[in-house]
């Protein structure tokens, strides 16, 4: 049976595993301790349950507990990864690599950066979506101390190659912290295979619960650490004070233990389904797939349908699918994807794209009704579009004065 | 933001949709908005000896307010005169389809539509073109 409405919006967040909901339940009630009070078994059954979650939450990345920090989630990461190091190691430089296809809790934070004194280099990407190796190396100067590229982006899910990026940071003494949020439980990760020095990522993003995410950061070569942003009690090493969300945690490593054995299986059945929804909506005239195809997660679909708009085409169908759109429409700022015109796509293209993310509870029966609902939606919009006829009609629209307003 | 009923029923089965000989010399024209503002709207009428509109089109790319305010417009277009058709305000259509602020602009859009119309017609007919205060809501 069809399970309506469908959920298609799993870069933003994805529902949480039952099984997890089952692993945090008695966390809330019956061991509700602090992790943080020694001194009775209440105190010792939440510090033990956060270390084996320190354990799953590490296994999944091939680290070391020690080496996870945890924090409320991956904007609180990205904040503690970046501020925390600039703070750091202020004497060995103030400069800061990365990309503007970040997410806006790395480029935000880069900018806080600019105005305490810092120096930030926004590396640009290209029409894949992905960074210059050689523009990379030849941003690092003597006062560089951090580069900072994300994993897969949020938008396309297009991956970096971390390999290489660290390898360029590490012959040239530079940390390398990687947003690593929607990539974690969705393709496999490793810390020391990847060369990553400080890692952001959070649970909701990987069928675990909201509110609780880890940082990262490396202990062996190099040691690495960050300045703490909250001051407090001096939980988690000394980087991140707050009495420890132990429900959370519990839940969050949880999910990481599950990601870890079932990732694979997952990856491959979405990968598939993903490719059955990308090919079939590519049948459709002037449809184009945004980012690199090849160096892409699993379950990741970003298309434009040129000569409609992204909001007008979401609404012919979203009391049953949600997905996202890079339209302005969906902004509160009136700007399109900031990360498409980054490709180097025009605004109007921007404007007539559509996120597709499917997870682990997506169906192919799903699949098949998406792909049927879009594909109407598009043909009936482009009836009713003025583009779309003036295109057929061979006008070049780009010769076109439009009274931009 | 949810949309209100009037939008989602305008959406779903617009009124009017379609093209009219813009060749035609009782036929007036209006292109407005651009493709990388997320929203284009054309919108023609055609108009009788005695200045009644007798019938209106439109196309739209843009968003479910964009193309449920165009439409709105065509159906009050018919039937009124081109003079009548001069004093049809944003506001109206605003309150018509209860779209929200962020979604203002669409109106605007639909009115900017019908005057340049209208300013296609009586160009066409040797009539001068009426000027037309600048509505900023942009």
């Amino acid at each position: 049976m069809l399970k309506l409405p469908i959920y298609l919006d799993n870069n933003a967040t994805t529902p949480m595993d039952p099984r997890v909901l089952e692993a945090m339940l008695p966390y809330f009630t019956e061991h509700f301790g602090n992790a943080a009070s020694r001194n009775h078994s209440f105190g010792w059954e939440a510090e033990e349950a956060v270390d084996y979650a320190r354990e799953q939450v590490a296994a999944l990345i091939g680290a070391d507990p020690k080496e996870i920090i945890f924090t409320s989630g991956a904007t609180e990461g990205d904040n503690l990864a970046i501020k925390g190091v600039y703070e750091m190691y202020a004497s060995k430089g103030n400069h800061i690599i990365t990309c503007t296809t970040e997410h806006k809790a790395v480029l935000d934070t880069c900018k806080h950066i600019e105005r305490s004194g810092g120096e930030v280099t926004y590396l640009n990407v290209n029409a894949e979506g992905l960074i210059d190796l050689k523009e990379l190396e030849a941003a690092i100067k003597p006062n560089t101390i951090l580069i900072a590229i994300m994993y897969a982006n949020n938008e396309i899910g297009v991956i970096q190659p971390m390999k290489e990026i660290s390898q360029i940071a590490r012959k040239h003494g530079v940390l390398f912290f990687s947003d690593a949020t929607q990539a974690i439980g969705k393709i496999p990760v490793d810390v020391n295979k990847d060369g990553i020095d400080l890692m952001a990522f959070t649970g909701h993003k990987m069928y675990g619960p909201k509110g609780v995410g880890a940082l990262y950061v490396r202990r062996k070569n190099p040691r690495v650490k960050v300045t703490a942003q909250m001051d407090g009690g001096g939980h988690e090493r000394g980087m991140r004070s707050g009495t420890l969300n132990v429900p959370g945690i519990v839940g969050f490593g949880k999910a990481c233990e599950l990601a870890r054995l079932e990732m694979a299986a997952d990856a491959e059945r979405l990968g598939k389904l993903r490719d059955k929804l990308e090919n079939a909506l590519m049948q459709l005239e002037e449809a184009y797939v945004n980012g690199s195809r090849e160096h892409r997660l699993p379950h990741v679909a970003n298309i434009s349908f040129k000569y409609v708009e992204g909001e007008g085409l979401m609404m012919g169908f979203n009391k049953n699918i949600a997905l996202s759109s890079g339209s302005a429409c969906t902004s509160a700022s009136l700007e399109p994807s900031y990360v498409l015109k980054a490709l180097g796509l025009g605004d109007d293209l921007a404007h007539s794209s559509l996120r597709f993310g499917l997870g682990r509870f997506t169906t192919e029966e799903q699949i098949d009704y998406t792909i049927k609902a879009v594909s109407d939606t598009v043909l009936k919009l482009r009836e009713m579009s003025p583009l779309w006829e003036m295109f057929k009609e061979g006008v070049d629209l780009d010769k076109i004065e439009w009274a931009h307003h | 933001m949810a949309y209100s009923e009037k939008v989602i029923d305008h959406y779903s089965n617009p009124k009017n949709v379609g093209t009219l000989d813009k060749a035609k010399k009782n036929v007036g024209t209006g292109l407005v908005g651009a493709p990388e503002c997320g929203d284009v709207m054309r919108l023609q009428i055609e108009v009788d000896e005695t200045g009644l509109i007798t019938d209106a089109k439109f196309k739209t790319f843009g968003c479910g307010s964009a193309i449920a305010s165009s439409s709105l417009a065509t159906e009050w277009l018919k039937g009124k005169t081109v003079d009548q058709a001069v004093q049809i305000d944003n506001m109206d259509l605003v309150e018509e389809l209860n779209l929200p602020p962020v979604k203002i602009h669409c109106s605007v859009l639909a009115e900017d539509a019908i005057k340049a119309a209208i300013n296609d017609y009586r160009k066409k007919n040797g009539l001068e073109e009426l000027v037309f205060e600048e509505k900023g809501v942009h």
